[in-house]
């Protein structure tokens, strides 16, 4: 007896250090060593400042002024009330609060057969076709794409999918007065594939599609 | 449904037998001793080691013994781990702790401790609004270490128990716990840690980082040492998330390349214990039957869940929304999912998941559809034995395989045997116990938290009022009580009401319930499992006659099956029918 509990003492505070320190130690100088990149996040600069991390999805949306007071409205929460920026590709809906929160994650744990869980989807819908269908006047409920309209897991999902970027760029050729076929084109240079050729589906990152859009037009 | 869909399926599998197959092989080594390739460089560290613990690793232990061992070293576990969360902002001056986060408070750290002590995981509390790096890396990754090797070990000295020809010895617990963590654990860990790295995961020590995002808004982006927690979280089969949405996370997941890569990482050690088994029984058909009762359970499972998601819910259909594959969209029930994933990269994700004490999600299981959910349910009520938590699905699915010894030898009227050995009414009795122990102590605790107001208060509000508010709390016990930890997310018992942790707090109530749910199921069918081995380590063994009941044909694993869905329904059947199922059968919407 007395012996197991000095065995485990001293067990404990050896597999401690040689795992809790010394392992993460290693792994950390190695990776900061071989992939600096990616173990600070993949983080994008644009005229030297910070705008985001390749791989975490962002809003792009503007604050709302409240005209009378000239300041920005908050909701309840205190957070910024914002509305979709069009010059813009949209990401998708998030859980999140405020959304795209990269420092409190959350899924929005919406049931498959709440109410609630139809009103938020159809509350997306509407707020999409609001937003694409004055430029893309094909677009009906039933071709909404899930991604437009479901929550992602993480609430930062970089990506959409291809056929959402596609009605997109509809509104984007006509809000910054581009050929519809090299908003495509931009498209597919941010499109990935799947891992090894199968696993997992394409998706359309963002940020980097937007960063180009504004570095094509010389905004930036 | 996509045929590229199908093929990251069987390719899994393939994927999964082929690199299972050679660690088996490995492992097998490791612990009979023989020589491997890694000995030249651990055999040092590995001799150091037994000289600072000051045992000797060739003296035998018990069954007793070496269940003692096992019950201190946890209990210092234990000990260390709540007093390093309990203790957070102590450990400032280290600079891991950027963010000042104060401790959760004791009832959720108490839930927390015994979570990652037993390999479940659970999570009351958001990693990256309520962990400090410091007890990310010196707290929990440490036991996501430990917990699988207990696993692994308690596995190892059944199978001694099963095999061993004389005396009572089940082998020496620390040797068994050194080698497991310096020969298996560890290399595979390094070596994962760099290629999530290198796929895209991070790993520094930074403060949260600030960005001015392109339409005036700022965002907080979390960081942290985050691969080197994912590799034995996955490997260890572990499940908690450096961040609260797991490995739903960029950071934690990046990649459809990484989802596969994490997927074989959570099944490559309980896999390749079956082949290590059918080995040190020097009968490896023994290895390869379990191996098939195994992955046609598994298969099944994620066909079903496959086709469930892909079909979509009825949310979304009433709502209007299309769930069919269309070009250059997934379709099906993409709520709660990446687009990365895809439906076929979750539903296969959360599936194997499950079926492990894994319980990391890449996506919100409370999203899942009726059918889609009670998958995870139905592979957590066959009480993880379909490759099962690293060790623990190993000595789990050999208790099932002497019941059904037993069944079939009553079914033949001979005095049932394996490998040799009788099994008697004390073996029986042992066995029954240990099986039943998990489903009684998750069924208990679902009674008190649905039917208490004190549990009710962790149900979702989203949830409240249909049977998802059933399933959360069956879910939560059931998750506990298998040691697994995934969860449907809406359930609570850490109420954060701002960013920053100050002035949170916990349920009380959920968080002590779970913990001894955890605590009690982890270590009770250790114990049987363990008194298992030792009763059958005595015994002599009888050659195999005519009438011997082969253990390593078809028959036998339909047999095996049958007995593991027979009692995995006999006990839950009840409960599933009154959450997950209802909402299966029907296109109603609650709320």
């Amino acid at each position: 007896m007395r012996k197991d509990i000095v065995t485990s003492a001293i067990g404990i505070i050896v597999l401690t250090l040689l795992l809790g320190v010394l392992y993460p130690l290693v792994i950390t100088g190695v990776s900061q060593v071989a992939f600096p990149g990616n173990a600070n996040g993949q983080k994008i600069f644009r005229d030297g400042k910070l705008v985001g991390s390749k791989i975490i999805g962002q809003q792009f949306a503007t604050p709302v002024i409240n005209p009378k007071t000239g300041k920005v409205k908050l909701d309840s929460d205190g957070n910024p009330v914002t509305k979709p920026d069009p010059r813009y590709f949209q990401s998708r809906p998030s859980g999140t609060v405020p959304p795209y929160n990269a420092a409190a994650t959350t899924f929005a744990n919406l049931g498959p057969n709440s109410v609630l869980t139809k009103q938020a989807i159809v509350a997306n819908i509407k707020a999409y076709l609001a937003l694409e269908k004055p430029y893309d006047p094909a677009l009906t409920t039933g071709k909404v794409p899930v991604d437009a309209a479901d929550t992602s897991a993480s609430g930062i999902d970089p990506d959409i999918s291809p056929a959402n970027a596609d009605i997109q760029a509809h509104r984007i050729a006509a809000v910054r007065h581009l050929p519809m076929s090299q908003v495509m084109s931009l498209i597919s240079t941010y499109t990935h594939g799947r891992g090894l050729g199968f696993s997992g589906e394409p998706g359309v990152n963002v940020l980097q599609l937007n960063l180009a859009l504004d570095r094509l037009q010389g905004s930036h | 449904m996509t045929f590229l869909g199908w093929l990251t399926i069987f390719l899994f599998a393939v994927c999964l037998t082929a690199l299972a197959l050679p660690l088996g092989r490995y492992m097998a080594a490791v612990y009979t001793g023989e020589h491997t390739f890694m000995d030249r460089v651990l055999g040092g560290p590995e001799r150091l080691l037994y000289r600072v613990l000051r045992v000797d690793p060739n003296r035998g232990q018990d069954w007793k013994a070496y269940a003692k061992s096992l019950i201190i070293f946890s209990v210092a576990g234990w000990l260390l781990l709540y007093f390093i969360l309990r203790t957070q902002t102590l450990w400032n001056w280290t600079g891991l702790n950027p963010e000042h986060f104060h401790s959760a408070p004791w009832n959720v750290t108490f839930n927390t401790t015994s979570s990652f002590l037993t390999n479940t995981n659970w999570q009351f509390y958001g990693g990256e609004t309520t962990m400090s790096y410091f007890s990310q890396m010196v707290g929990l990754t440490v036991q996501n270490f430990i917990s699988p090797a207990v696993g692994i070990v308690v596995a190892v000295a059944l199978i001694r128990g099963i095999i061993g020809r004389s005396g009572k010895s089940l082998g020496n617990f620390w040797h068994d716990m050194v080698r497991t963590i310096l020969y298996v654990l560890l290399p595979i860990s390094i070596l994962a840690a760099l290629v999530l790295v290198f796929q895209g995961s991070i790993q520094n020590f930074a403060s949260y980082v600030t960005v001015h995002g392109i339409t005036g808004l700022t965002q907080t982006i979390g960081m942290g040492p985050v691969a080197s927690q994912e590799a034995i979280k996955m490997l260890g089969t572990n499940g908690g998330g450096f961040f609260n949405v797991n490995s739903a996370h960029p950071f934690e997941n990046p990649s459809g390349f990484t989802n596969f890569f994490e997927m074989l990482l959570v099944l490559i050690i309980p896999a390749a214990l079956v082949f290590m088994y059918g080995r040190i029984t020097g009968n490896r058909r023994q290895g390869y039957a379990i191996y098939s009762a195994m992955m046609i359970m598994f298969l099944g499972a994620v066909i079903v869940a496959y086709i469930a998601e892909a079909h979509g819910s009825p949310a979304q259909h009433a709502a209007g929304l299309h769930t069919a594959v269309t070009h250059g969209s997934t379709g099906g029930n993409l709520e709660g999912k990446e687009q990365r994933f895809g439906i076929a990269g979750s539903a296969l994700f959360n599936v194997v998941t499950t079926v492990t004490s894994c319980g990391a999600v890449n996506s919100a299981l409370e999203s899942f559809t009726g059918i889609g959910g009670a998958i995870p349910f139905a592979n957590l009520s066959a009480s993880e034995v379909i490759f099962g938590g690293v060790g623990t699905g190993l000595y789990s699915i050999l208790l099932y395989v002497l019941l059904a010894v037993f069944l079939g030898g009553l079914m033949v009227g001979r005095t049932p045997e394996y490998l040799g050995k009788k099994i008697e009414a004390r073996e029986i009795k042992l066995i029954s116990l240990g099986i039943l122990i998990t489903p009684l102590a998750a069924l208990f605790c679902t009674a008190l938290g649905t039917a208490s107001a004190a549990g009710r208060a962790s149900i979702s509000s989203v949830a409240a009022g249909g049977p998802q508010g059933f399933s959360e709390t069956f879910y939560a016990y059931l998750s506990q009580a298998n040691n697994n930890g995934s969860a449907f997310a809406g359930y609570t018992g850490f109420i954060q009401p701002n960013a920053g942790n100050l002035g949170s707090h916990g349920i009380t109530f959920a968080n002590l319930v779970g913990g001894f749910d955890m605590l009690f199921a982890r270590y009770a069918p250790i114990l049987f499992a363990l008194a298992v081995g030792g009763a059958l380590a005595g015994k002599r063994i009888s050659p195999a006659g005519l009438g011997t009941m082969r253990t390593d044909n078809p028959t036998f694993v339909v047999l095996l099956i049958g007995v593991i869905i027979l009692v995995g329904a006999l006990t839950f059947f009840p409960a599933l029918l009154l959450g997950p199922i209802v909402q299966g059968l029907t296109g109603h919407l609650y709320g």
